[in-house]
């Protein structure tokens, strides 16, 4: 059926389109729960996909470059760190600068280090990306009616990464739940002074949740320039950033229904591309830019407390200090 | 500046036993910049004592315990506990050295269970689970030894702040904290609550353990402490046994010389009401009900006093009337306006002749980054003496704030430098001089000395009773019963939300305004 | 006992931008050397890019135009304590609104009364661009810097689609509305000098330079000046006491939010009205975020603003010269050194800020003794 396969392909995209979104928003989860404003998954995803795809291209391996992707994301979380957590500048501001920075920086290296006007080289699909994995018998189920399909297309087909995020959610659930890390990371976003009181050390905290903001972002940013495309162009995390933002603030900074906004919001992401110039019953053309920008509307619309509430992390943006 | 302090040779106290103290300080030196916060101080704590550390506001003492737990590093000077030289550099250490401490502002995570609260920092383990059922078990056994119950499972921010303060000291315990550090425990806590927690006080010495309780309240220190330690301008200046010392003697040494705690006034004149209260009730921003329809009059030529422990209503009549908050009922009449029916703010009201100095100078009456003479307008901003046509009538400004700061003797006299450059003395004189200076019929006061220095105390008394002598009306809301004693010609009591009596303050004993503080009702004074 | 130590005034206003930008600059350097050009040709060649002769300082001065427009309106909301990361998403509906004035009128109106109004609709679009951010940050507590970002996105949607589906020149490929007739162009500064005899290269820059100076000047009586500035202000530094005063922050952060989206708006004329004479994508490329560079730097303060807004119009002009003569630098260094600049001067500032204030203490006390 017609319709059936068309919308098991849509899911199927809005897979791919929200692995880096799932990503960038857990990166983000950690920190903001521990009281850091994560406005620089922008930059850190995009600074990321950078480094991969230059590693990757250099060195020919897509482990060399998933590495370079991490650390590269890293470095950059902790100038935001050094920045915001020792020095308490404000967060807002040292996240847009690194934003900033990168944008620059990526083309402008990859100018002089490759000389192909800021980008870096087309990756091979041999080594130097992640590829579809294929799971067994999923050409023969793709033959086989309704549950075949999904198998084929839902479930194998991805690449490593895609399953890496889907792994990465409940361990992330667990850690900050389960664990006496989670436990201290929420108290930190809390209440910063209880934390300090409590004999723990709220810059080390703080550092640690923004170190696996690094990492979860690397690792997003690798997928983006390694695994959904084959190199790295000028702005390519274009938003994704923000997006992840705005779904970790539609999630209401817990896990599962962070996961669900980032799906929600890929899905939209993934039927632009489809109902592009195609004429629906009823309303017609719907112009592209408008399913594009529903991300963000609906995001507004729950910031004003017209669909739920949102309730920040209450320590959320501002520096610790003793003294007071 | 810097004298030099002979160290006192520190006496072993006698309930010791034999135990070396349980908290010794040895030259505890500490500066912040230009401020001596702390200059050489030395003295010991014994074993199973309750041991008061009083001093005026700015004395050092806080500075001092936050030393002891590690908040802040001191200068030069040792620490010792229980004997040993600890070397506390945060509050691990103190935990580790075991040192307990509750804060005036609790250390809490609102939206964590106690039973988490508690364990935060010392979970037992990676995972939660396990952690979290030894400390249950572990939690109860303490409750029952002390007398501290507590529902485990409650989130912190539904409990009321008295039992907030317990899980405090549940969580210093639980931590086998042997010297227990309270800084102002008794702040938030109504009387009741005051009396069970020196309760629960003497029931922690029974069991040995030492506590300190940071104060400036001479009547606690004389219901529970057994020796006590004054503190002035950063140094220790005196210590006895709290039986054989007495409260005026306490304040005279906190002071540093005799302090009249009488405050200079002839009996009042009252003449036409000024302003008419009924019945009001009024929501804080939580919409909880804060003010359960209050009625009152307040008289030309008097200074009406609002007692009550902080948070039975007091705060918020006081911004109902100042036109902060908004009434859900009644109506306040002022020279024969009703101010709630017509819906007049803050600046209609100052205009009407209603001034205002806030009871929280810093958040409410004063911009910190501003200049004196940019917070010598505040609230008069859009009056004509100040601006013309929407411009700032800038030479204006500086004329009348060089005027206000003569007036009321604000050190320096300098209009161009920021408030937070002031002391907290010199920053409420401005306000004062702002509020009154507006020539008001009738002056809202809330905690007029909180924070003040002995000296600008007097002098702040002084102009009130003056401005009341010149037959304006004020209103008078202190936490300080021995200031509204003082001052105020009548007294209204406000206990959860309502007046619950009247007393004359000549007729009124401390005793019996802390019954009706405490909500137990007696018949008409 | 605020930690990171106080400065006094001029130090804090004149010395810490200059020692965080020499900071900026530094790092630039380096960055500069590592891509393999030498710092010192670049730092030569950007200074002759951008001030070297009579056009280049126009082109300096014109990316500068935009700068003052978008680093006023920071700066007017940071006052009121708020950050509006919003401008480039102002910008561009301010644009918007000017190019609707022109394309409407540029045949019927002469240019004195299009100007008026292309001025209005400048600072009405990109006020109207702030006002849902600001309503919803005033009467429901959204989160400012959240919603102003979720507006540009949804701006750059919107411009998109008018571009592509209604405003587009029928028959043309690139989504670019028609060109204005000249009744609806800014004159050029050099056509402006030439009326009086005055003979200046032909540069971009324009008549919006002017305007962007006169909305210095009101932004300085307006905060400073004004009993509007005043409470604009006492809100930024202390709600309550803005209350408490009888002043209503959500109103004054409304007002706040409007200018600041009016001045963003100004952007607009510059380039639309002035520069490109139509409407196209992306026309603000990024002076929104320079603003929220030159307004730190120039501590909100217009004076400020306009030489930081120099300074980053000097960039971008010495930077684009600079990927003509070096090979191995593109003008995305420029968007580095941005970064950079913001880094340094906007959050890292306590790191220079401690030190600076530790020398002052110790000359301080060796001077007046103990």
């Amino acid at each position: 059926m017609e319709t059936y396969t068309l919308i098991v392909l849509l899911l199927a995209a809005t897979i791919r389109v929200a692995t880096p979104l799932l990503l960038a928003a857990l990166a983000g989860m950690f920190s903001e729960r521990s009281g850091v404003i994560d406005l620089g998954l922008e930059g850190k995803m995009l600074g990321a996909a950078f480094a991969a795809a230059a590693a990757s291209a250099v060195t020919g391996s897509v482990w060399a470059g998933l590495a370079a992707g991490i650390l590269t994301s890293v470095a950059l979380a902790l100038l935001i760190g050094f920045a915001c957590i020792t020095h308490r500048g404000n967060q807002v501001v040292a996240a847009m600068a690194v934003n900033i920075m990168v944008a620059g920086l990526g083309p402008s290296l990859a100018l002089a280090w490759f000389h192909l006007g800021g980008q870096t080289p087309q990756l091979d699909a041999l080594g130097q990306r992640f590829v579809e994995i294929v799971w067994p018998w999923a050409e023969r189920a793709r033959e086989a009616p309704l549950p075949g399909l999904l198998y084929a297309e839902l479930l194998s087909g991805h690449n490593l990464v895609v399953y890496l995020a889907a792994a990465l959610l409940p361990a992330g659930a667990w850690v900050l739940y389960r664990t006496r890390f989670g436990l201290r990371l929420r108290a930190v976003g809390e209440n910063p002074a209880a934390v300090d009181t409590a004999g723990i050390s709220v810059n080390g905290l703080r550092y640690q949740a923004v170190l696996i903001s690094g990492m979860l972002c690397g690792v997003a940013g690798a997928y983006l320039s390694t695994a959904a495309s084959s190199g790295f162009v000028r702005d390519m995390t274009a938003g994704k950033g923000y997006l992840a933002l705005a779904a970790l603030i539609f999630g209401k900074w817990r896990p599962y229904p962070t996961l669900g906004a980032c799906l929600l919001f890929a899905f939209t992401d993934a039927l632009a591309a489809r109902l592009q110039g195609v004429a629906l019953p009823v309303v017609g053309v719907i112009p592209v830019q408008f399913i594009l920008a529903l991300p963000y509307v609906l995001t507004v619309l729950l910031l004003a407390g017209f669909v739920g509430k949102a309730i920040a992390p209450k320590a959320i943006g501002v520096p610790y200090a003793k003294e007071d | 500046m810097s004298p030099v302090h002979t160290e006192r040779p520190v006496e072993p106290a006698s309930p010791g036993r034999g135990h070396p103290p349980a908290l010794e300080l040895r030259g505890i030196d500490k500066r912040f910049g230009p401020v001596h916060a702390n200059r050489a101080v030395s003295f010991s704590v014994a074993r199973g004592t309750v041991h008061g550390l009083i001093g005026e506001n700015g004395a050092g003492k806080s500075t001092l315990m936050n030393i002891v737990y590690g908040f802040h590093r001191a200068d030069a000077g040792e620490v010792w506990v229980h004997g040993r030289r600890a070397d506390i550099h945060r509050p691990h250490d103190a935990i580790a050295a075991g040192i307990g401490m509750v804060h005036q502002h609790f250390m809490l995570v609102d939206n964590f269970t106690v039973l988490e609260n508690v364990v935060l920092g010392v979970e037992g383990g990676w995972l939660l689970a396990d952690g979290l059922a030894r400390a249950r078990a572990e939690l109860e056994r303490i409750a029952r030894d002390y007398g501290l119950a507590v529902p485990l499972d409650a989130v912190v921010e539904h409990l009321p702040v008295g039992l907030q303060q317990r899980v405090e000291i549940l969580k210093a315990l639980y931590r086998r904290a042997e010297l227990l550090i309270l800084d102002e425990p008794t702040a938030v806590l109504t009387p009741q609550e005051t009396e069970q927690l020196f309760r629960m006080l003497a029931r922690l010495r029974e069991q040995g353990k030492t506590v300190i309780l940071v104060t400036h309240k001479l009547r606690e220190i004389m219901a529970v402490t057994d020796r006590v330690t004054v503190m002035r301008q950063g140094a220790v200046v005196h210590e006895t046994a709290t039986s054989e010392t007495s409260e005026r003697a306490l304040a005279e040494k906190m002071v540093g010389r005799a302090v009249s705690l009488q405050v200079e006034k002839t009996s009042a004149r009252p003449g036409d009401v000024l302003l008419a209260v009924h019945d009001l009730e009024v929501r804080d921003r939580l919409g909880v009900t804060r003010v359960k329809g209050a009625s009152f009059e307040l008289r030309a030529g008097e200074i009406l006093g609002l007692a009550g422990v902080a948070g039975n209503g007091q705060s918020e009549l006081l911004e109902a009337l100042a036109g902060i908050l908004k009434p859900s009922r009644g109506e306040i009449v002022f020279n024969g306006a009703a101010l709630v029916r017509s819906g007049l703010g803050p600046r209609d009201r100052r205009r009407l002749g209603l001034a205002h100095v806030p009871e929280d100078r810093l958040h409410r009456g004063t911009v910190a980054a501003f200049s004196a003479q940019d917070n010598a307008i505040l609230g008069y901003q859009d009056q004509p003496a100040y601006s013309r046509g929407g411009f700032l009538r800038r030479s204006a400004i500086l004329a009348g704030c060089e005027r206000k700061m003569r007036a009321y003797d604000v050190r320096p006299p300098d209009p161009g430098l920021r408030l937070s450059a002031f002391s907290g003395g010199n920053q409420q004189k401005l306000v004062l001089a702002r509020e009154i200076d507006s020539a008001p019929q009738v002056l809202l006061v809330g905690q007029p000395t909180r924070g003040v220095d002995i000296g600008a105390v007097e002098f702040i008394h002084g102009r009130l009773v003056g401005l009341r002598d010149a037959g304006k009306a004020l209103l008078l809301v202190s936490v300080e019963l021995d200031e509204i004693l003082g001052l105020a010609d009548r007294i209204l009591v406000m206990f959860g939300g309502r007046i619950v009596g009247e007393v004359v303050p000549a007729e009124a004993s401390e005793e019996k305004l802390g019954l009706m503080m405490a909500g137990v009702k007696e018949g008409k004074a | 006992m605020s930690a990171p130590g106080r400065l006094p005034r001029w130090a804090d206003v004149g010395l810490l931008p200059v020692v965080s930008l020499l900071a900026a600059l530094a790092a630039s350097a380096a960055l500069i050397a590592l891509v393999g050009e030498s710092p010192g040709e670049a730092l030569r060649l950007m200074a002759a890019g951008a001030f070297g002769s009579q056009e280049a300082a126009g082109y300096t001065l014109y990316y500068a135009t935009n700068f003052i427009f978008t680093g006023l309106a920071v700066a007017v909301a940071f006052h009121a304590g708020l950050f509006n990361i919003g401008c480039e998403g102002q910008a561009y509906v301010g644009g918007l609104g000017v190019g609707l004035v022109c394309l409407g009128l540029d045949h019927h109106w002469p240019f004195w009364a299009i100007l008026p109004a292309a001025m209005i609709a400048a600072a009405g679009f990109g006020a109207a661009w702030a006002f849902i951010p600001a309503w919803l940050q005033a009467r429901r507590g959204s989160h400012i810097v959240i919603t102003t970002i979720m507006f540009n996105f949804i701006a750059s949607a919107l411009m998109t689609w008018l571009l592509v589906e209604v405003l587009i020149k029928p028959g043309q490929q690139s989504p670019e509305s028609r060109e204005f007739a000249s009744a609806a162009w800014l004159p050029t500064m050099s056509a402006l000098f030439g009326h009086v005899g005055l003979r200046l290269s032909a540069s971009p820059l324009n008549l919006a330079f002017v305007l962007a100076l006169a909305a210095s000047a009101f932004v300085w009586v307006f905060v400073w000046r004004t009993r509007w500035g005043y409470a604009l202000r006492t809100v930024g530094q202390n709600p309550a006491a803005a209350v408490y005063a009888g002043i209503s922050p959500p109103r004054v952060m409304l007002v706040a939010m409007l200018l600041s989206g009016a001045l963003a708006g100004g952007l607009g004329l510059n380039e639309v009205m002035g520069v490109q004479h139509r409407l196209l994508l992306d026309f603000p490329g990024g002076a929104g975020f320079v603003g929220i560079a030159v307004a730190l730097m120039g501590r909100n303060h217009p004076v400020g603003i306009f030489f930081a807004a120099v300074l980053f119009g000097a960039l971008y002009q010495g930077g684009s010269q600079l990927s003509f003569d070096l090979p191995r630098i593109n003008r995305d260094m420029v968007v580095v050194i941005q970064g950079l600049v913001i880094l340094a001067c906007g959050a890292l500032e306590n790191l220079f800020r401690t030190p600076l204030a530790a020398l002052f203490a110790r000359r301080c006390d060796s001077g007046a003794g103990d």
